[in-house]
């Protein structure tokens, strides 16, 4: 029996999905033990501070992690969310590329529909256990899945299935088998939950490790404004990308595909780049030949277009983020900068930074974010790493030889960047790519960040010299005002009397301040 | 002059005292007493002081320390001289050195904080260290056909066996006077053992004169005697050091005063003292072996190269002998003449050098 060319590729992409991951467990982020537990918690955490932030709630995350044999944990995440409907169940969890939020733009922690489904497949693949999952929307009804991917057809497999009454509870708790390691670096778990805490101050999050509760108190009552959805943007678009749009589209001219599918492209726009392209606007979108279509790209590559509309992101905004810095690394200074939306290759993003200094911190420190998920690995490959190295940082009064990851100068950077959809340089989301626009909203972030750090760095050590002065001259006006008071015959009482006057008037004198200044200048 | 001190100490307390009633920064005015300030003055061929000032200031974090050091030196001077005693200036740092209250620090750490402090006040106040009844250690001796009164005692310095009389800290017309003197002039030795070996032999009492060894940089006291002997006697200054940068700073020293004490070169300085020996041309000129000649070291080569461009170092004469030095690359110690005979510098080399005036300016 014959089969056809459909069937065929359909199969084979069945098995390239599978096998891609078998084979390229690195490029997903699983490149160890160490690591996969990480990226479990991870993709299971990002998933419910998106759910809960989409339905407006307050999150409460709950994360569980026990070691039940040699390297093989058990790993638990329960969020407070809305849940999820029982038809959707299975396949959210049961298939790879299956998601509610590739086929859109919006800021969001997952987009591609890959990071759970992943992750139950790795435990799958480590253990040979399906995973557990508890759900519900709050009407009574809790629902109860066993089930594993069956790698060959990208489908669920159900192996348990049933309703519980758990009362009024809604949300989301998914319960892994799978193979890991548990450290408590830099780059673990425990980091990426504190780091999460910092970034999204909102949440609770309480995390029972194999050493021991950790709990992150939320530190703000309010959510970030909720980010809306936008239709891509024809600057960003790439062949792949268009030719496929043009063969789901439900438009039916071309003309009306322009205009209908992407933002700020009017019925003129969309005429002039069919015109130059020498592409009748009337035709189905189905029917535009791939020569065409090539044609269609370099035209659009020259038309200018309304940049796209900024107003659909979610930064944090500076409070937010001082309100985290605070909670989490009990700096005695800390200050925040969000940058207005800009927009790179038609994406529109923003750039937010955080610096806070002192108190607790003791080394310097550069916690990087993107839609407010913490990036723990790549750091040298990252725009954001490199805006901070190429910034002078003495030019601000930042002393020393100040080196990320060295003590010395107690500070901590935070910066972040959310776009609806931020250009990592791999799939494993960890490196912000290099773009110019990127890098230069960065810089200019960092630059105002740390103009009010100087500012406030410039006035702590005026205050602690005049402290020290003040101190000085104290210290030694008591011998003082004895030797004078034996030189001329006066009672010692009433010289020291004198001297203290001048001493407190001197405190904040005409001559004083060029002394001040000077100490500032060499760097007292 | 004698009330003087105690009085100039006392106005100093009360120009401060004055400051601090009209509610300003305490100050006090201080001649700077750095290479910046000093200068070579041609018309009397000493080093003497410019008139840069310096204020210390209480308001000033760099000045508070210094400023209150100087002010317990004052009244600890003040103290001592009412109550007619004399004092070393290390009992003066006893003295004054205690905990500031509630700090780990103490008033003076070191005596070298309190020796410039009272340097500062004898150039401010323009009094010697002595007359504020302070003294240093003795440092060098005299032997020769001089009679001194000695606080009241007769001392004839001809009479002290192989010791000598010991020059006392304070040698001002009020504590020594010159009773009677035979000497026709005064040799200043830089080492105590070749002192001692002129005076074993006699040398004086041969060659009628008075020997004078400072024991290598003379202190104060001895600079003041030779001082006194060569303005108040008329007896011509020879000066006998090693041969080698050190001793030539010596003798400039001897000569025309020096830097840190630039203030007193007028009581300090005799620019009238003549170089006697030695020199590395007295090798060749007296045959004296190589072998015991000592290379010239990095140090001595740069200090020899520096010495060129001093300006008393430049009369012709010394350009030559400089030069020379550096031209044989070798020094020479006074003990070296003992090669050709322990009494080779007693018989032989000084008076040949005396009898012709071979000295240099």
């Amino acid at each position: 029996m014959e089969r056809t060319a459909e069937e065929l590729a359909r199969e084979q992409r069945e098995i390239s999905i599978s096998e891609f991951f078998e084979k390229n467990r690195h490029l997903l982020g699983y490149d160890n033990k160490i690591k996969a537990l990480l990226m479990i918690v991870k993709e299971a955490v990002d998933n419910s501070l998106d759910a809960c932030e989409e339905a407006r709630i307050l999150p409460e995350i709950y994360v569980k992690l026990e070691e039940v044999s040699p390297d093989v944990y058990r790993i638990q995440i329960r969020d407070n969310g809305p849940g999820i409907v029982k038809k959707h169940i299975p396949r959210i969890f049961g298939t790879l590329l299956y998601g509610s939020k590739f086929h859109r733009l919006r800021q969001s922690r997952g987009a591609q529909g890959l990071g759970i489904s992943c992750a139950v497949l790795y435990s799958q693949l480590t253990t040979g256990e399906p995973v557990e999952i508890l759900s519900s929307t709050g009407d009574g009804t809790t629902h109860r899945y066993k089930l594993k991917i069956d790698i060959k057809r990208n489908q669920p497999q159900i192996l348990e299935e049933e309703s519980l009454d758990l009362g009024q509870w809604h949300g989301v708790q998914i319960t892994f088998l799978a193979e890991g390691k548990y450290k408590e670096h830099k780059q673990s778990v425990l980091e990426y939950l504190k780091e999460t805490a910092i970034a999204n101050p909102y949440a609770h999050i309480i995390f029972d490790s194999p050493t021991g509760r950790v709990e992150f108190p939320r530190g703000s009552e309010e959510l970030p404004r909720e980010p809306k959805a936008i239709k891509p943007h024809l600057h960003g678009v790439e062949l792949g990308v268009l030719e496929r749009m043009l063969m789901t589209t439900k438009a039916r001219t071309l003309l009306s595909f322009f205009t209908t599918e992407f933002s700020r492209v009017g019925a003129t726009t969309a005429k002039q780049i069919c015109e130059k392209a020498g592409v009748d606007p009337r035709i189905s979108p189905k029917r535009v030949e791939d020569e065409q279509v090539k044609k269609l790209m370099a035209v659009i590559k020259e038309t200018k277009l309304i940049a796209p509309p900024t107003d659909v992101l979610s930064p944090l905004g500076a409070q937010l983020i001082e309100e985290g810095l605070r909670k989490e690394l009990s700096p005695e200074f800390v200050v925040a900068v969000t940058r207005p939306p800009a927009v790179y290759r038609g994406f529109p993003f923003q750039v937010e930074v955080g610096l806070a200094y002192g108190g607790e911190i003791q080394e310097t420190r550069l916690y990087r974010f993107a839609n407010r998920v913490p990036l723990l690995y790549k750091q040298g490959d990252c725009a954001i790493t490199k805006a901070v190295e190429t910034l002078d940082w003495r030019r601000y009064g930042i002393l020393g030889d100040m080196q990320l990851g060295k003590p010395g100068v107690p500070l901590a950077i935070f910066a972040h960047i959310c776009s609806v959809w931020v250009p990592f340089t791999s799939e494993s989301k960890e490196a912000v790519a290099s773009y110019p626009v990127i890098l230069k909203e960065l810089k200019l972030a960092l630059q105002e960040a740390a103009r009010k750090l100087s500012i406030w760095l410039s006035g702590k050590r005026r205050a602690e010299y005049q402290a020290q002065r003040l101190k000085t001259f104290e210290k030694y006006a008591e011998e003082t005002a004895k030797a004078i008071a034996e030189l001329v015959g006066e009672p010692e009482e009433r010289v020291k009397e004198l001297l203290v006057n001048i001493i407190r008037r001197g405190k904040n004198g005409g001559e004083t301040e060029r002394e001040a200044e000077a100490a500032g200048a060499s760097g007292a | 002059m004698e009330e003087k001190p105690r009085e100039k100490l006392k106005q100093l307390g009360l120009q401060v005292l004055k400051q601090l009633e009209e509610r300003k920064n305490p100050d006090l005015v201080l001649p700077i007493r750095t290479l910046s300030n000093i200068y070579f003055d041609e018309k009397s061929r000493l080093i003497r002081l410019g008139d840069k000032i310096a204020h210390r200031t209480y308001l000033n974090v760099a000045h508070t320390r210094k400023f209150m050091q100087t002010l317990m030196v004052a009244a600890e001077c003040k103290k001592i001289i009412e109550q007619g005693v004399t004092t070393s200036i290390r009992d003066l740092y006893y003295a004054l050195k205690r905990t500031i209250p509630g700090t780990q620090e103490n008033t003076f750490e070191e005596q070298n904080e309190s020796d410039p402090i009272i340097e500062d006040l004898e150039a401010a106040l323009n009094v010697l260290r002595e007359s504020l009844h302070l003294q240093a250690d003795r440092k060098g001796y005299v032997a020769g056909p001089l009679v001194v009164k000695d606080a009241g005692d007769i001392i004839d310095c001809s009479k002290m066996g192989s010791a000598g009389w010991a020059i006392p800290s304070n040698v001002e017309p009020e504590v020594i006077q010159f009773i009677e003197n035979k000497a026709e002039f005064v040799l200043v030795i830089e080492k105590d053992a070749v002192w001692q070996r002129l005076n074993e032999d006699k040398f004086w009492k041969k060659h009628n004169c008075i020997i004078l060894t400072g024991k290598g940089q003379p202190a104060r006291g001895a600079r003041r005697l030779i001082n006194r002997l060569h303005n108040e006697l008329k007896l011509p200054i020879y000066v006998l050091t090693d041969a080698d940068p050190w001793g030539y700073y010596i003798y400039s020293v001897i000569k025309q005063g020096s830097i840190n004490l630039s203030f007193l070169s007028d009581r300090l300085g005799t620019p009238d003292a003549r170089f006697i020996g030695l020199t590395t041309q007295d090798v060749e000129e007296f045959g004296i072996a190589k072998n015991v000649t000592i290379k010239l070291d990095q140090g001595d080569i740069k200090r020899a190269q520096e010495m060129l461009n001093y300006v008393w170092f430049k009369p012709k004469e010394w350009q030559e002998e400089l030069k020379h030095m550096l031209k044989v690359g070798y020094k020479l110690e006074l003990e070296a003449l003992s090669s050709k005979g322990i009494k080779f510098i007693s018989e032989k080399y000084l008076p040949q050098k005396i009898k012709e005036q071979r000295f240099l300016p």
